[in-house]
């Protein structure tokens, strides 16, 4: 599953997520009727459009195969929220990217990184709460040659939340520069994440704001890798 | 205030890591504790209404906010003189009702005995937080209301200033003929109910008059005494990241004969005021809450807005969800959207509450009352996206849309398209 983000903005994201998978060994199919899993409705309080989303999301989805997905967020919708709009289920499991990787590839091993590069790792809300723990540092501490930085307050959601961000738009940027603000004072320059919505929110901060920090999508660090 | 509530975040984790060997099994395990009693709420409550009377305690039934006002009001003009001083322990519940200007208009002397509330009601404020009602306030803030009150000479030492609150208070505590506090737990089995404080101020709010009234919702019950340890360490752990709070009170009675001091009079108010509306409802497991404020600590939106920004007597994630679940979407529905659904509400919380999922649910309902709208298409959206073709269309007119100002851009730089697309890529995959 692609994701309505990287559909729209961020196509490199959803290329490197090819290009990992199959550097991990799988085959990756990608069905071109895929549109929105249906979470930007549902969390804005609009559950009958997201239950139509949902449904489509599954007619071209569910089968034999396992979904993977480049958000934590996108995968939480998925596995959590198509039963509460209404009891919709995919039967296969979908998967956050680097989940994946961990649980059922069991990737141990991972290529060096052609030069140094030091970054931050930014771990998403929904990437927390899908109990995948730290699937995602731990996939990153397997890339040679890449150093992660522990940030302060690591746990501090960023604000952007979905609907939040717009009809709370005013705290939704305070919340992001005290994000950003402990992200400056840990001395990187890139941060990586597992969700592009939180990158986004960030990067539109910093950029409105003349702060000079790089935003990278966490399968894109692993792409550059290889 | 974010400082302070970060402080008491990290309190929270350090002591409940130390007192529970698995705080989560500790969590859940009181989670199904307070699941119960809301499961089998009207036998519990008659069980506890029963012991509280075979122990002496007058218990008396309110179903709205009003009634447990007139109820209050009548017990003080029975039991004291006019213009009466009352003395009052820290309540959300009389915060819920708006007791104090009830008790004022009838002319009684009604004092707020925790330093903070005290603060609260000489600066003619509102708590913006449901353990620390003066987060909001600075050392030097409370030390100017106390100059102005004329409490003793300018201090910011926060020793001083608490013992000139001390002074002005000891003298109300002497005068006062009545009682009113809150309740934190009531026990079913033993009809006793549970206090717990740090500062004595509501040991003497009970203990010295002669009459106390406690009010209580009905949603505060515990099965057992020996439920008891196990939420008076979690609640202190949440709300102050202490082991346990200073005092911890267990009454079960008024006065005995042989006893020097207490109450001749206990008067228990069970409040309802929505409660079996909300028990009644989807978001019953709201009525676990333990009123610990750890998902106020916990939560980003709590941090950098205050409780005020609620504009409900309960704020936070857990005044998110009660404020319109007791009072209705149309009134509070908006509420319901002052969240990022971080989760950390739920992670923190005591009872294991799942305040995303409610929030969640309740902006569904909110939207379909028409009572909240999101100002996006969604029904366009979803049409679009059950069709690739229009749904691929639309993308290509998005970067453009993102350019009209919007609330979004208004405090963020835009997205922009960067790189390769990738439907285009992987079709010309070899």
């Amino acid at each position: 599953m692609l994701t309505c983000l990287c559909d729209a903005f961020f196509g490199e994201v959803g290329i490197a997520t090819v290009k990992v998978l199959e550097h991990a060994g799988c085959k990756v199919e990608f069905d071109e009727r895929q549109t929105c899993c249906g979470q930007p409705p549902f969390n804005s309080g609009d559950w009958e459009s997201a239950r139509k989303m949902a449904a489509h999301a599954i007619e071209v989805l569910d089968g034999e195969h396992p979904i993977v997905t480049p958000s934590g967020s996108c995968a939480a919708m998925f596995r959590e929220g198509y039963h509460m709009v209404g009891g919709l289920e995919m039967k296969t499991k979908v998967y956050e990217l680097c989940e994946f990787l961990h649980q059922v590839v069991k990737v141990k091993e991972w290529p060096t990184m052609p030069s140094p590069r030091r970054v931050g790792f930014h771990r998403s809300c929904h990437g927390r709460m899908l109990g995948t723990g730290d699937t995602q540092e731990r996939i990153l501490s397997l890339v040679g040659n890449l150093t992660v930085v522990l940030i302060g307050d690591s746990d501090q959601c960023c604000g952007f939340g979905g609907a939040f961000s717009i009809s709370h738009s005013a705290t939704s940027r305070h919340i992001g520069l005290s994000k950003i603000d402990q992200l400056v004072k840990s001395g990187i320059s890139e941060v990586v994440s597992g969700d592009m919505g939180c990158l986004m929110h960030l990067d539109g901060l910093a950029k409105k704001e003349g702060i000079p920090l790089k935003f990278t999508h966490i399968a894109e660090v692993l792409a550059s890798a290889l | 205030m974010r400082l302070a509530s970060t402080r008491v975040a990290d309190a929270r984790k350090y002591t409940l890591g130390r007192v529970f060997d698995d705080v989560d099994k500790a969590r859940h395990y009181a989670a199904s504790i307070k699941q119960y009693v809301l499961d089998n709420l009207a036998p519990l409550l008659t069980q506890f209404e029963d012991n509280c009377r075979a122990n002496g305690i007058t218990v008396h039934w309110a179903s709205t906010a009003e009634e447990a006002r007139k109820i209050i009001l009548q017990l003080c003009r029975e039991n004291s003189d006019p213009g009466a001083t009352i003395v009052k322990g820290k309540s959300m519940a009389t915060e819920e009702i708006h007791l104090n200007p009830t008790l004022v208009e009838a002319g009684f002397d009604v004092v707020e005995t925790d330093l903070g509330e005290f603060v609260v009601q000489i600066d003619g404020d509102t708590p913006s937080h449901i353990v620390a009602p003066i987060i909001h306030k600075s050392r030097i803030q409370v030390a100017q209301s106390f100059q102005r009150e004329k409490l003793g000479p300018y201090s910011e030492v926060p020793e001083t200033l608490a013992m000139q609150a001390r002074e002005h208070l000891r003298t109300k505590f002497q005068q006062a003929s009545i009682g009113i506090s809150g309740v934190n737990f009531g026990i079913a089995e033993s009809g006793r109910i549970v206090i717990v404080e740090n500062e004595g101020n509501n040991r003497l709010s009970t203990t010295t008059p002669k009459v106390h009234i406690a009010l209580m919702g009905i949603e505060k019950i515990l099965p057992r005494e020996s439920d008891l340890p196990l939420f008076l360490r979690l609640l202190a752990g949440s709300a102050t990241g202490q082991k346990l709070t200073v005092y911890t009170h267990l009454i079960h009675g008024p006065r005995c004969p042989e006893e020097i001091d207490g109450p001749d009079q206990i008067h228990l108010v069970m409040l309802d005021n929505g409660r079996t509306r909300v028990l009644n409802g989807p978001y019953r497991e709201i009525l676990r809450c333990i009123r610990c404020g750890a998902c106020l600590n916990s939560c980003p939106v709590y941090r950098h807005s205050s409780g005020h920004a609620y504009g409900h007597v309960y704020s936070g994630p857990v005044g998110a969800v009660l404020a319109p679940a007791m009072e209705g979407v149309e009134a509070m529905g908006e509420l319901a959207k002052a969240s990022t659904l971080c989760g950390s509400c739920e992670e923190v919380c005591p009872v294991a509450i799942p305040i995303p999922a409610m929030l969640l649910r309740l902006r569904n309902e909110a939207t379909a009352a028409g009572s909240t709208n999101s100002g996006i298409p969604w029904q366009v959206v979803a049409s679009l996206a059950k069709n690739d073709r229009l749904w691929r269309a639309a993308l290509i007119l998005l970067p453009l849309a993102t350019k009209l100002p919007s609330p979004w851009s208004k405090v963020r730089s835009n997205p922009e398209r960067v790189g390769r697309d990738f439907r285009r890529w992987f079709r010309g995959r070899p």
